[in-house]
């Protein structure tokens, strides 16, 4: 029964990883996505981190999403780092010359976490050299929120995220980071027939992002910064390959981060859910 | 204690899904058609006279309309059919406003990720569609 209701369907995927654009998942659709980062470490092991999405739109204003998150550092130890509950939430009813979307996430996550799915405050390098046992017992509640601003002209999309994040435990102060993104299809026509080397089905961009210190020192002092090409390949066979090597653009910084995601979308989840919890027909 | 908040919030997205989805004896589903500013609804289909562009919306309608919208466009469980006459007698103008702002209220989502070419040809394949027909002209 499941798989006459719940269709792969092709999406047109933005190529970030870290930068957000307005865009939210179609209702009722599923992505299960899983993504890497391989992390290179000064005074320490190099690291491969991981994580599993699964974005699911509630609403056509309203996009809700766990992470899962794990990482492996070499020499170390492979271990479960926590999860995160993020949801999106369209502002604004029709497309403007500036959009704006809501973004609220629930952490709760070890010391240990390295995914680097977004960096503020004074994140930094050295913070990543603590061996797994060590790093693990430090447990994280933290809230961040984020103001997403993106608009899509002329084939490109730019997109600019201010964070704000404030660790629920401790006395810790909130802390500011940001990230910026511009992409482009290829092509902007589509072709007359499916195909996957295509020049529409490749996104390509670039993306920006960094912290921007804390309450107290608010600013770029003692923060990493990072600047990544990215490319997204949205296949026909509806899955959607992302990849983006990643330069620290100062000493607080990983030197390199190689990034890269694989993702399937799935519509009809939600009206699969509503008829097994809901006796709909 | 928060764990178990949290499970119960995540529940509750998924249980309230589609409370805003197309309902197919709702006869206003093609209001939002009729209000389209004039200024939007005046502007002409620069594929016009294409013939990739239909073809091209084809596919592209395939990939991202048919599973709200039925295979055929003839309306499925979440969307109308866009055979029907408020869709086919509206302008390319109209079509292109409402494929780019979507009916977000509604539960369709805005589409202008695809660039404008492809939305303009996907108001060509709309517009090639006809009531009785089986697939475009």
């Amino acid at each position: 029964m499941a798989a006459t209701l719940i269709a792969p369907a092709q999406a047109q995927e933005s190529p970030y990883i870290v930068a957000y654009d307005h865009y939210l998942e179609e209702p009722g659709s599923l992505e299960v996505e899983y993504f890497s980062t391989f992390g290179t470490q000064r005074n320490g092991n190099d690291f491969h981190a991981f994580w599993g999405e699964f974005e699911y739109g509630a609403t056509a204003w309203w996009t809700t999403e766990i992470y899962l998150d794990g990482q492996t550092t070499f020499n170390d130890s492979t271990i479960f780092t926590g999860f995160r509950w993020e949801n999106r939430f369209r502002l604004l009813q029709r497309e403007h010359f500036i959009n704006p979307v809501l973004y609220i996430e629930y952490e709760q996550i070890s010391g240990a976490d390295k995914i680097l799915k977004e960096v503020e405050g004074h994140d930094v390098e050295s913070d990543y050299a603590v061996p797994n046992a060590i790093a693990r017992r430090e447990h994280d509640h933290e809230l961040e929120s984020k103001l997403l601003l993106s608009k899509t002209f002329h084939g490109w999309n730019v997109a600019e995220n201010t964070i704000a994040t404030k660790n629920l435990t401790g006395g810790n102060p909130w802390e500011f980071g940001y990230a910026v993104g511009a992409s482009r299809p290829l092509a902007l026509k589509a072709s007359a027939h499916r195909c996957s080397f295509c020049r529409q089905n490749f996104i390509a961009g670039v993306e920006m992002y960094g912290g921007l210190g804390d309450r107290y020192t608010f600013g770029l002092h003692d923060t990493s910064q990072y600047l990544a090409p990215v490319v997204a390949w949205n296949l026909p066979s509806d899955w959607t390959l992302r990849l983006s090597p990643g330069f620290g653009l100062n000493h607080n910084s990983h030197q390199f981060l190689l990034r890269w995601g694989v993702s399937r979308e799935f519509s009809g989840f939600g009206d699969l859910v509503a008829r097994v919890f809901g006796g709909r027909k | 204690m928060i764990s178990a908040a949290v499970v119960l919030a995540l529940c509750a997205p998924l249980l309230s899904a589609q409370k805003g989805s197309y309902t197919p004896d709702r006869k206003d589903v093609y209001a939002p058609l009729g209000q389209v500013p004039k200024k939007a609804a005046a502007r002409r289909n620069p594929l016009e006279g294409d013939p990739d562009a239909v073809a091209g919306g084809a596919n592209l309608f395939d990939q991202h309309c048919a599973e709200c919208h039925g295979e055929l466009a003839e309306g499925g469980r979440k969307g109308p059919s866009l055979r029907a006459d408020p869709v086919q007698q509206a302008t390319p103008g109209t079509l292109f406003w409402i494929l780019t702002n979507g009916v977000v209220r509604r539960g369709m989502p805005v589409w202008s990720k695809l660039p404008e070419p492809q939305r303009w040809q996907l108001v060509s394949y709309l517009k090639s569609l006809r009531p009785a027909e089986k697939g475009p002209q």
